[in-house]
């Protein structure tokens, strides 16, 4: 399938427009969609396709094209990660212990969008509970990306948002939704060559997304450019009375803000960030991305976040922690696979024995015994209190500068199978994003360059609390001097 | 202090000597609410199965809680009846274990830092004795659904209705030395509860019922090892859980064996405890902050606008009914004990004769209620009408004996043809006869009629009392009987004594 | 260790795992030992990246009525109520 007059091949903003000024109906946009998605399978960004949800949403938005009545996102296809619970559609967080589950309500996030006009093409692939940063703990197996070495090899597309990344870089979607606790929205978009914006925590509603960790859980959206991450970012975004930690702050238009003016912004580099493993590629494009943005008129500071070292072992107790009694609800009474026992205890034990994962399995082993009784306070109290020094730590920071830069990912994208051995060794990824998480902060990735091997990479871009105009304005402004237009072959597509 | 006296009244005799019991109780009392502490269900008794369950109720994915202001007001107000510290910051945890009726599995509680700290509660004990029980704390917590395990071979069933409902646990200080005064304690804090308005207190309905804890020793020996015997449903089974219970702890220690910390259920058809099975592993909650949901914290006039508008409180009525009505402790007591009952009292004693308004309530109305099973606002006799008929008593129209008749009859109309006590009385000629003159007759009769007995009661004064009947029921009972004793006394020529 | 923890947890581990599980766990724990060298005297624990007052719903009953969502999704159902297998107190 080729890319010239392909509808797949425009960008959400590009969309929206050509649909306004009718060069194509929302129809038969979405049956491009549609039509790829379904030759798309090899991927398995998608672990469930809703045609006739989006074929008939089409319908509908072309009736208020015609009228001159379109919303925001009206009759713009997306994908949904599977942490978002979907009324009266399959919703799993690819984990086996959910079974069918069939939620009869409608995350805030996603009623958001559909409110707004936007349509689902499907559910999109994750790790288990948001657990992974390789898209292979899925129980519907592992997500490829899109993109591979030369030689061919296949490569995990990250994660845990890896169907969200996966879908955007295949062209499976105008964007998609995802989620991000320690990472997962902006190291799956570095390892795709897509844009993957975590928003502030408490600017979108966690209400109706499956629960990981609940005070690092943010939901935002991955997509092909900056502007379209303001652009999902405007309707995604909003106070939620039944969400008590969303925040009642009126939501900007963030395309508006996007003015590509940075000049006297001061960007922060942290020391701390220059760890001895990265490889040098890296390194130099973190150069590059410094000499774009002062080129720009921006300011270039060295700054200091002298806890970062610790953020990693803080989340790996935290997370797990929520985790363990978040997940605790999945015990096979009302809802999700059963597995039958003795009695009330093995059947607990073996629905969880064997609905869970074998990640999600350690995570909430190592979370049970952080909080247990005698050791608490080293673990969970320790760690609670080192957030906070890690938090304090970008607040002195942004004494001295309005933004931070930093690559998002130690690597680009690795192969399938490589952290299999070594769970500790998959936990680094999430080196440059995780404080991002632990300091509420919001932070976005862009495509910045390609590697010795071709392969995709990103620069982080780390803002304020509730600095996302600011953010997405850099993010443009790099976007744009980086030029990233490097696209994957499509080796997957069966016609 | 009357703690000695009281403590060794209360001590048990085991073959060893005597024991003594010590008690601490943690009662979990239903908050006073239309919806659920954390989401828009219903709360209201005996609802068809998961009909007033949430999606957070039932833990359905990606649910959260938003907190019930309701809930936490009601805390509040219930701290400050309890005369405790108001903690303005507090925290919300999330205690984790697994059952089948907890769908999150785990429930929100507040551990370290709960709304209400000290506080106390004065108990009445029997002879008039009060007892100050120190509290330890009150904190806000969601109930769990409910299992039936009784309704199928295999399978046990569970309701989510409760699962959520705000409740308040309330946690004495073990300072409670027998069944009686934990029975006192219960009758106390339900009283308050119900004054305040922060929870109804029906223990039949599960809106408040008891963990009790129970250790023995000897007398002002180190404190022994404690067994909790879990949701105690009725003041009743209080005391019989305890003294079970102190003595099956007394019987294992001086047998030379030991007591084992667990949870005990109390079974009310042998009327002992046991060990409950199921709880037997040693419990580790991994409490901690619940992330859901930001600290609970509130301002000083916050809590001053619920003090200003507290309710006067049963210790501070009892009091004020001893002075203003010049009541006994006894009668005061008896009084306030629900307010309602107080009310209807003060309403029927405005302007008149309190204590003989007093002994009508409580002689009459509360035992004609109490038989009839029915409350104070069913009551057939209105406290209006208790005013008029201890009206009629005051202005000698009826005598207390005729007024007792008066009330059954009253009682007997029903509330919707109540008749008033003056017509009744007017109906069925009761009015009392003070007419000395139509006595004077009857008295002359019967002293006439009967020459031997006038001759005993020359020897014998007390036989005077005998004419005085005769007389009264010569007259229907309604002479008045003082005129009666007063003309028989004369007539038989003895002196007033 | 392991075993107490997945007691806990509700777990069911097969024993041929534990070991296995047990070294990769202790390999987690030692990573994150590194915490210990943080001091942290007098640091508040950060438990919300959220610092505003809570915020309430009036008392209000606004939901609940419909038990037919409550249990569909139910392994099993009976009457009306979730159906497990029989707990004995």
């Amino acid at each position: 399938m080729g890319q010239g007059n392909d509808l797949t091949a425009l960008t959400l903003a590009q969309a929206r427009d050509g649909l306004r000024a009718k060069e194509f109906t929302a129809r038969e946009l979405t049956q491009s969609f549609v039509d790829r998605v379904a030759a798309s399978e090899k991927l398995n960004a998608y672990i469930l396709q809703t045609p006739e949800h989006a074929l008939e949403a089409a319908e509908r938005s072309d009736a208020r094209l015609g009228a001159d009545d379109a919303r925001p996102l009206e009759g713009l296809p997306l994908g949904v990660k599977d942490l978002f619970c979907t009324r009266g559609v399959r919703t799993t967080a690819c984990s086996n212990i959910l079974g069918d589950f069939t939620p009869p309500y409608e995350s805030k996030v996603t009623e958001n969008l559909w409110a707004d006009g936007a349509l689902m093409l499907g559910k999109l692939n994750n790790d288990e509970f948001a657990m992974g940063s390789s898209n292979e703990t899925s129980a519907y197996g592992a997500c490829l990306n899109p993109w591979r070495t030369d030689a061919g090899e296949a490569l995990v597309p990250g994660g845990s948002s890896g169907g969200s990344s996966a879908a955007i870089a295949a062209r499976l979607g105008l964007a998609a939704t995802a989620t991000d606790t320690g990472g997962s929205i902006r190291q799956p978009a570095a390892l795709t060559g897509t844009v993957g914006l975590k928003p502030t925590y408490g600017r979108c509603s966690r209400w109706g997304i499956v629960a990981f960790a609940s005070s690092l859980d943010q939901a935002g959206p991955i997509t092909r450019t900056v502007r379209d991450s303001a652009i999902m970012l405007t309707s995604m975004a909003g106070h939620d009375a039944r969400d008590t930690t969303s925040v009642d702050m009126v939501v900007p238009d963030y395309e508006a803000a996007l003015t590509g003016d940075i000049r006297g912004l001061r960007i922060g580099v942290p020391k701390e960030y220059r760890i001895d493993t990265m490889p040098l590629e890296i390194e130099a494009l973190w150069q590059q991305g410094m000499d774009w943005l002062r080129d720009a008129g921006a300011e270039i500071v060295d700054v200091s976040l002298p806890h970062t070292k610790y953020a990693l072992p803080a989340y790996y107790i935290i997370a797990p922690a929520e985790a363990s009694s978040n997940l605790a609800r999945y015990d096979g009474v009302r809802y999700g696979a059963r597995k039958m026992g003795d009695d009330i205890d093995d059947m607990y034990a073996r629905t969880r024995g064997e609905g869970f994962g074998e990640e999600v399995q350690r995570r909430l082993l190592i979370g049970t015994y952080a909080l247990s009784a005698g050791y608490y306070d080293a673990y969970y109290l320790k760690a609670l209190q080192v957030r906070r020094l890690i938090a304090q730590d970008f607040e002195n920071a942004y004494e001295h500068c309005d933004l931070l830069l930093t690559p998002t990912t130690p690597s680009a994208a690795f192969p399938l199978d490589k952290g299999q051995s070594d769970p500790l060794e998959m936990y680094l990824n999430d080196v440059f994003t995780v404080t991002v998480n632990l300091a509420g902060l919001p932070g976005i990735s862009v495509p910045a360059g390609l590697d010795a091997k071709g392969l995709p990479l990103g620069l982080q871009l780390i803002g304020k609390a509730f600095g996302e105009e600011e953010l997405l304005r850099a993010a443009q402004v790099l976007e744009e001097a980086a030029g990233f237009s490097a696209k994957p072959d499509d080796w997957w597509t069966s016609s | 202090m009357t703690d000695k006296t009281t403590e060794n009244a209360n001590l048990i005799a085991g073959a060893t000597g005597d024991w003594e019991i010590v008690i601490g109780l943690e009662v979990h009392a239903q908050v006073s609410s239309d919806a659920k502490l954390f989401s828009g269900a219903a709360t209201t008794f005996g609802a068809e199965p998961n009909t007033q369950v949430s999606l957070v109720d039932a833990a359905m994915p990606g649910m959260l809680p938003v907190i019930n202001w309701k809930c936490v007001e009601q805390a509040v107000r219930t701290g400050l009846g309890l005369k405790a510290q108001i903690n303005r910051y507090s925290v919300f945890d999330r205690k984790n274990y697994f059952y089948p009726d907890l769908p999150q599995g785990y429930q929100i509680s507040q551990y370290l830092q709960p709304i209400v700290g000290e506080g106390e509660i004065e108990i009445d004990l029997e002879g008039g004795d009060v007892k100050t029980i120190g509290i330890e704390r009150l904190h806000l917590e969601q109930d769990a659904g409910k299992s039936l395990h009784d309704q199928h071979p295999d399978l046990s069933f569970v309701d989510l209705n409760r699962s959520g409902v705000a409740l308040m646990e309330i946690v004495s200080r073990p300072d409670m030395r027998s069944a009686a005064e934990a029975q006192a304690y219960v009758k106390k804090l339900r009283a308050i509860l119900r004054y305040l308005g922060t929870c109804d207190g029906n223990m039949e309905q599960g809106s408040l019922r008891a963990d009790v804890n129970v250790s023995v020793r000897k007398p002002g020996g180190d404190l022994g090892t404690r067994c909790e015997i879990k949701n105690v449903n009725s003041i009743r089974f209080i005391g019989q859980a305890i003294e079970h219970e102190a003595r099956r702890q007394v019987d294992i220690i001086e047998d030379g064996g030991e007591i084992d910390q667990e949870t005990r259920l109390f079974d009310p058809k042998r009327g002992e405890t046991r060990s409950m099975r199921s709880k037997e592993e040693a419990h580790d909650y991994r409490y901690f902050p619940d992330p859901d949901l930001l600290p609970l914290t509130f301002s000083a006039e916050f809590v001053e606008d619920i003090a200003r508008a507290l309710p006067e409180l049963p210790d501070d009525k009892k009091n004020r009914f001893m002075q203003d009505y010049s009541l006994s402790a006894y009668d005061a007591g008896v009084l306030v004990s629900e307010a309602e009952n107080a009310d209807f009292f003060e309403q029927a004693a405005k302007g008149r004769d309190a204590k003989a308004t007093a002994n009508m309530v409580i002689g009459s109305v509360f035992a004609g209620l109490n038989k009839a099973g029915l409350s104070i606002s069913e009551s057939p006799v209105k406290a209006e009408q208790i005013g008029q008929l201890v009206d009629l008593m005051s202005d000698q129209t009826i005598s207390s004996r005729i007024a007792k008749d008066v009330f059954d009859l009253m009682f007997d109309d029903g509330p919707d043809q109540g008749r008033d006590p003056a017509d009744i009385v007017e109906e069925k000629g009761l009015k009392q006869v003070t007419d000395t003159g139509a006595i004077e007759a009857a008295v002359d009769e019967v002293i006439a009629a009967n020459p031997d007995k006038v001759e005993q009661a020359k020897a014998k004064p007390k036989m005077a009392g005998w004419f005085v009947g005769q007389v009264m029921q010569a007259t229907d009972g309604k002479a008045n009987p003082q005129a009666v004793n007063q003309l028989v006394l004369a007539k038989l020529g003895i002196e007033d004594q | 260790m392991v075993r107490r923890i997945a007691g806990l947890a509700r777990i069911q581990v097969d024993d041929d795992k534990l070991p296995a599980l047990a070294k990769e766990l202790s390999a987690i724990l030692g990573f994150v030992e590194q915490l210990s060298e943080v001091d942290t005297e007098n640091v508040k624990p950060y438990t919300s990246p959220v610092e505003m007052q809570i915020k309430a719903r009036a008392d209000a009953v606004t939901d609940g009525g419909y038990p037919e969502d409550i249990l569909a999704n139910a392994p099993e159902k009976d009457d009306g109520y979730f159906a497990v297998p029989k707990v004995v107190e």
